[in-house]
């Protein structure tokens, strides 16, 4: 370790020891909590903060991969890593099970799954008895976020409720609630897409490799560059293409667009986010465009 | 006094609800450019969808369903802006009463108030409502935006009314600084871009206002440095660190510290943070200490350097009440005071403020949204500053017993107005 002579601290700096605060607050006040880990780098920037604030104990709760079934190879490669590296128990809650067991619909092979998420994920709580879940979310993200406190109260449903949110003053977060309820708890929630990039910069976090610029096989569909593979197959006179491509956003894999660009560093990626004129949802996420409030829909039902 | 990031700026929309705060906020955003295409695409075409013009800007903040079919905001919503000169965060807050508890969240974290009001109606109780509200919060600093000037033919008469309104408010509340701006937010006059129907005002625009307004009050402190404790920390050999953020001031390595409410002093011999060991742990600093003594310092203690807090079970308080059900002497309720969660009992109602003379007058009970003095007996005993001395460790919720519901916001101590 290193001693600091320079006792100044910049934006991200106390955006980091924020959520940090967060982090332990939560951990502190609920018995069994979770971190939801994606592989994306939201979630990436997460369990680094986790860590953090609990080195040099081990982390103190498991990790759960809520898994659409659509993954992307690099992602998976990169989480069991993760897992592997940093000593973490890994729960999975699968979409794929639901379906096979009959808790959700079948929406077919090429169909999306976004929306099956909510299930798996309420099941997964419900299943592990966890009460508070750790997500990446960030405000910026999208208009019903903006509206989320960072600990969501939610329901024995699961559901997030917008008018009745509970007030969350100076720094005072409360975590409080009845067996068979859950919080969501969003340390993130005050970072920008930019931030998050700039502290993986500065912090080294490692992600998978499909958020750097690559070649792939890609078709438009929705006017979205999506990646062709186990899941995307080109219907209807869809033409396949090869182009340079990065991910901004990793999820589901039917339904996540790749965007085109030759960015293969943190640098190269900053730059381009910094003049970009398309939100990272607009950009990558077909699920979020079929309604106005497809965000605000989807978390009502339970989703992170 | 810490002035940790003075390059970034913490405000909240004030005012009464119909008098344009969203509006002005779309605004700002639009005109400084800090929305998305995509982003700007989706509020015309929500705009269209429900018959309200070609782009309704209080949709850009307004993104719930329920608020763009009624018009109205429910729930504070964040937004990040940067402008060359500096970083804002905005809490965009609403104005209904129904929702006073969400306005109060909003400003609770705020350097500045932006007021927008009705110039034409000038200081509703509403607004006066919010206007106590953030001055018992903390916020020093007031932009009013004498907001629909448009719709007052830009008559200078109605802006000075305002101008008066406001300085008499602010007299008696304590603002250190108000300016007063007539705005239309709808036109665009004012908000960014200055505005030329108004030729007899010379003051600042919006932006401009809120890029000269002094960034970083929220956590200026008079108290010495403080670190509630939320975690220990087992270190490999054996050893334990005290996890925590700091607020109030600095602390230094090999400097005395205080453990309370244990009344133990110790040395602090090293201070760990999130990217190694540090000389000096600055205030909005998550660390871990290691101190020279063996303690029993737990989650829920607190170190502290000179002038040190008070370690009381009994104190007065100034609260915010936030539920339909009554507040009556006697109650017993959930305090969290930073990281203690303690019983607590109510021993005294001293009485309320009327927002409209601003005179504190005698009750019985604290009803939902009113701002009571009362006395308050704990469990265990607190570890307090002032609230005007130092907003975190000068701050408390209180926590119904059964539903685990927030049902006020208090401040140890009471503003001097009250």
């Amino acid at each position: 370790m290193t001693t600091s002579t320079h006792p100044q601290i910049d934006h991200l700096d106390l955006l980091e020891s924020h959520a940090i605060f967060i982090i332990r607050e939560v951990v502190a006040e609920c018995e069994r909590p979770v971190l939801l880990f994606s592989g994306g780098k939201d979630s990436a920037v997460l369990l680094h903060l986790a860590v953090k604030a609990f080195a040099p104990q081990k982390l103190p709760f498991p990790v759960m991969h809520v898994d659409t079934g659509h993954n992307f190879p690099e992602v998976l490669a990169y989480r069991d890593e993760r897992v592997a590296t940093l000593g973490l128990r890994l729960e999975v809650a699968s979409v794929q099970e639901a379906i096979d067991q009959g808790r959700v619909p079948d929406p077919g092979p090429l169909g999306m799954r976004n929306q099956l998420q909510t299930r798996a994920l309420l099941d997964g709580i419900e299943k592990h008895k966890f009460d508070a879940a750790f997500g990446g979310a960030r405000r910026d993200e999208d208009k019903a976020r903006a509206k989320e406190r960072v600990l969501s109260f939610r329901g024995v449903f699961g559901g997030w409720d917008p008018k009745i949110q509970r007030p969350e003053l100076w720094q005072l977060y409360q975590g409080k609630v009845n067996a068979g309820e859950n919080l969501r708890a969003f340390p993130l929630s005050d970072w920008t897409e930019l931030d998050v990039w700039n502290y993986i910069r500065r912090e080294n976090v490692p992600l998978p490799s499909i958020y750097f610029a690559h070649e792939r096989p890609v078709l438009k569909r929705d006017n979205m560059w999506l990646a062709v593979g186990e899941f995307i197959h080109p219907q209807h006179g869809e033409v396949v293409e090869r182009h340079l491509v990065r991910f901004r956003t990793v999820g589901d894999a039917s339904c996540t667009g790749a965007v085109r660009s030759g960015a293969d560093t943190l640098d190269a990626i900053i730059a381009e986010i910094s003049v970009t004129n398309v939100s990272e949802r607009g950009a990558t996420r077909a699920d979020d465009r079929f309604s106005e409030t497809a965000m605000e829909d989807r978390k009502r039902e339970g989703y992170f | 006094m810490t002035e940790p990031t003075s390059d970034l700026l913490r405000f909240a929309t004030v005012g009464s609800v119909d008098d344009g705060k969203s509006t002005l906020i779309g605004r700002l955003l639009v005109d400084t450019r800090q929305l998305f295409d995509d982003q700007l695409e989706a509020v015309a075409t929500a705009s269209a969808k429900r018959g309200v013009g070609d782009l309704d800007l209080s949709f850009v903040t307004d993104g719930l369903r329920a608020e763009r079919d009624q018009g109205i905001t429910i729930d504070v919503a964040y937004r990040y802006a940067a402008t060359p000169t500096r970083k804002f965060v905005i809490a965009d807050c609403p104005g209904h009463v129904q929702y006073t508890r969400n306005m109060a969240t909003g400003a609770s974290t705020a350097d500045v108030a932006l007021v927008v009001l009705d110039a034409s109606k000038g200081l509703k109780e509403q607004t006066r409502r919010h206007l106590c509200i953030a001055a018992l919060l903390g916020v020093r600093h007031v932009i009013v935006a004498a907001n629909k000037m448009d719709v007052a033919k830009w008559d200078e008469a109605v802006y000075l009314a305002v101008v008066d309104q406001v300085n008499e408010v602010s007299a008696r509340l304590g603002f250190t600084s108000s300016v007063v701006i007539p705005v239309s937010a709808l036109a665009g006059d004012n908000v960014v871009e200055p505005g030329f129907m108004a030729n007899w005002y010379q003051g600042p625009t919006v932006l401009q206002a809120l890029e000269a307004a002094p960034a970083g009050s929220w956590a200026s402190s008079s108290s010495g440095a403080r670190l509630p404790i939320q975690w220990v920390l087992r270190q490999h050999g054996g050893g334990r660190t005290y996890a925590g953020m700091v607020n109030g001031g600095e602390f230094t390595v090999g400097q005395e510290v205080h453990l309370m409410p244990q009344g133990v002093k110790t040395v602090l011999k090293a201070i760990n943070g999130p990217r190694g060991g540090l000389e000096v742990a600055l205030p909005g600093l998550s660390v871990d200490f290691d101190l020279t003594d063996e303690t029993d310092a737990g989650r829920s203690d607190m170190l502290a350097t000179a002038p040190l807090p008070t370690a009381t079970s009994e104190f007065e308080a100034t609260i915010c009440w936030f539920s339909d059900k009554s507040l009556t002497n006697g109650a017993r309720l959930r305090l969290k005071h930073t990281t203690r969660s303690t019983p607590v009992r109510v021993t005294g109602i001293a009485g309320t403020l009327d927002v409209g003379t601003l005179e504190v007058g005698p009750a019985n009970e604290v009803v939902l949204n009113d701002i009571g003095l009362v006395h308050l007996a704990t469990a265990e005993p607190i570890v307090v500053d002032d609230y005007r001395d130092n907003r975190v460790t000068g701050s408390f919720i209180l926590i119904d017993e059964v539903t685990n519901a927030t049902v006020a916001a208090g401040m140890i101590g009471h503003a001097n107005f009250l």
